[in-house]
């Protein structure tokens, strides 16, 4: 495949082409339309990847490890939040293809966004390990097989991709709300039995900003290319905050 | 929202499924052939099991509604100050004083 | 009208849920106020229900009656996957909600009729 070969406008087959409209700008923009030609196994990266390097040397996106392994690429493709190395073209709607920043961020320039917030929500909800002011002298003995571990591990695989706060619809609504991801990693530190700072934790994913604002749209779960269900995550944590409450009444 | 206010809602909610069953049944099985106020309020005067029932109906309702309103309002009006809790209270009062006083209605008519 | 990534089982319940809450939110003082006319004796009651008679007022009952066996069929399902932590993913527990509403209502509404 030749990214650096021109779009060939005179004298190609239309049927080859197709028409992508790309974010330009900030907050304040507006769509720009390319074309684009068709090739063997394309991907929505490698459309992008082809608009800059031929066409629009001014187009900023993100991308690195280009094999879904790293998330950097992430961006809404027809409305939906994805990864554009992993969205091959012939997967997609026929027609137009419009390419958008993901939602919920500030938007750096075109196609990137600012993910800054998305990690302060991180550390808010005490995305963090609290080893505590005594840490063991030995390893700990964590059976793989535990009911913690294993919810542990059914949410330990995100990426910070930022898919899951883009696509979910009470971040837009809320400003304070945390999100999924930053909740998700929360509960998988609840469920981690080496953790000393279980207490501030909880503390700090309750609330309007907390896990009680979820309302199980499940369009986290939806759009998650590490088929992580933070809405599951999510609800632990309800459970995990109503349990805490419950004891201090007692 | 908070742990308390959520644990109140949920709570809640439990104790209107059974109330909503049960009143959904009743409201069903009684309308069949029509209803009459006479044949309402037969039912209901002077039966405290009717009393009782729509008194912790009435109180689960103005419990559940206004953290469920509280919520919708924050998210889809931008409301955030604290007049939104105290405009809530005053829904919860609303629907408390309203319901006691259908409740004592039907029980005494 | 919806955008695509939105046409998902979890957002309609979600909106279904609120929507009807929103509903019977604003129902309920007038159903207690209703009630309360039964202060005045059977007659003030009986003329109000009276005045309730019509097409109207039957097709906004039947929405309420659907709109309660929504907000709770829905209500168990969020009270599944919070309490009991159901993984549930599939449109087919919304679908059967939402059904069992409107088998509901129609029962509300055929009841009436006979």
């Amino acid at each position: 495949m030749n990214v650096h070969a021109r779009t060939e406008k005179t004298g190609s087959h239309p049927a080859d082409a197709m028409t992508v409209k790309v974010w330009r700008g900030d907050r304040v923009g507006e769509f720009q339309t390319f074309e684009v030609p068709r090739r063997e196994n394309q991907t929505v990266l490698d459309v992008v990847t082809e608009i800059q390097r031929s066409q629009d040397a001014t187009l900023s996106y993100r991308f690195a490890c280009r094999v879904g392994m790293c998330g950097s690429c992430a961006m809404v493709v027809n409305g939906r939040p994805r990864w554009t190395c992993r969205t091959r073209i012939d997967q997609l709607e026929q027609g137009t293809i419009q390419l958008e920043p993901l939602r919920n961020l500030p938007i750096v320039k075109d196609l990137a966004v600012d993910m800054a917030p998305f990690f302060e929500k991180w550390r808010s909800a005490h995305g963090y390990f609290e080893p505590g002011e005594n840490p063991p002298e030995d390893f700990a003995v964590v059976a793989p097989d535990s009911t913690e571990r294993q919810a542990a591990d059914a949410g330990i695989e995100c990426i910070n991709c930022g898919i899951c706060y883009s696509a979910c619809d009470v971040v837009s609504w809320n400003e304070d709300y945390l999100g999924p991801a930053a909740l998700n990693r929360a509960w998988t530190l609840v469920n981690d039995v080496r953790d000393r700072g279980q207490d501030a934790r909880l503390q700090a994913v309750s609330g309007d900003a907390g896990c009680h604002s979820c309302h199980s749209h499940m369009s986290c779960t939806e759009f998650c290319p590490k088929a992580i269900s933070p809405t599951f995550s999510i609800a632990g944590l309800k459970r995990a905050t109503s349990a805490r409450v419950w004891k201090r009444w007692r | 929202m908070n742990p308390v206010l959520y644990l109140a809602q949920r709570g809640t909610a439990l104790i209107l499924a059974v109330a909503v069953t049960i009143h959904l049944i009743t409201i069903i099985y009684a309308i069949r052939g029509g209803l009459t106020a006479g044949e309402i309020l037969a039912r209901t005067h002077g039966n405290r099991w009717f009393l009782s029932f729509y008194l912790i109906f009435v109180l689960a309702a103005a419990i559940h509604a206004p953290i469920g309103l509280r919520s919708i309002l924050r998210e889809w009006a931008k409301w955030r100050t604290r007049s939104l809790d105290m405009a809530m209270l005053a829904f919860s009062a609303l629907l408390l004083v309203l319901g006691v006083r259908a409740a004592l209605a039907v029980y005494l008519a | 009208m919806i955008r695509n990534p939105h046409l998902k089982p979890g957002f309609l319940a979600a909106m279904l849920h609120r929507l009807s809450g929103i509903a019977l939110a604003i129902f309920l003082p007038m159903h207690f106020i209703a009630l309360g006319t039964a202060l005045g004796g059977a007659d003030s009651f009986q003329s109000f229900l009276g005045a309730t008679h019509n097409a109207f007022v039957r097709v906004a009952e039947w929405g309420l009656v659907t709109a309660l066996g929504l907000h709770m069929a829905l209500g168990l399902r969020v009270l599944a996957m919070e309490f009991f932590a159901v993984r549930e993913r599939s449109a087919i527990v919304v679908s059967a909600c939402v059904a069992c509403s409107l088998t509901v209502g129609l029962l509300f509404l055929l009841n009436g009729m006979v």
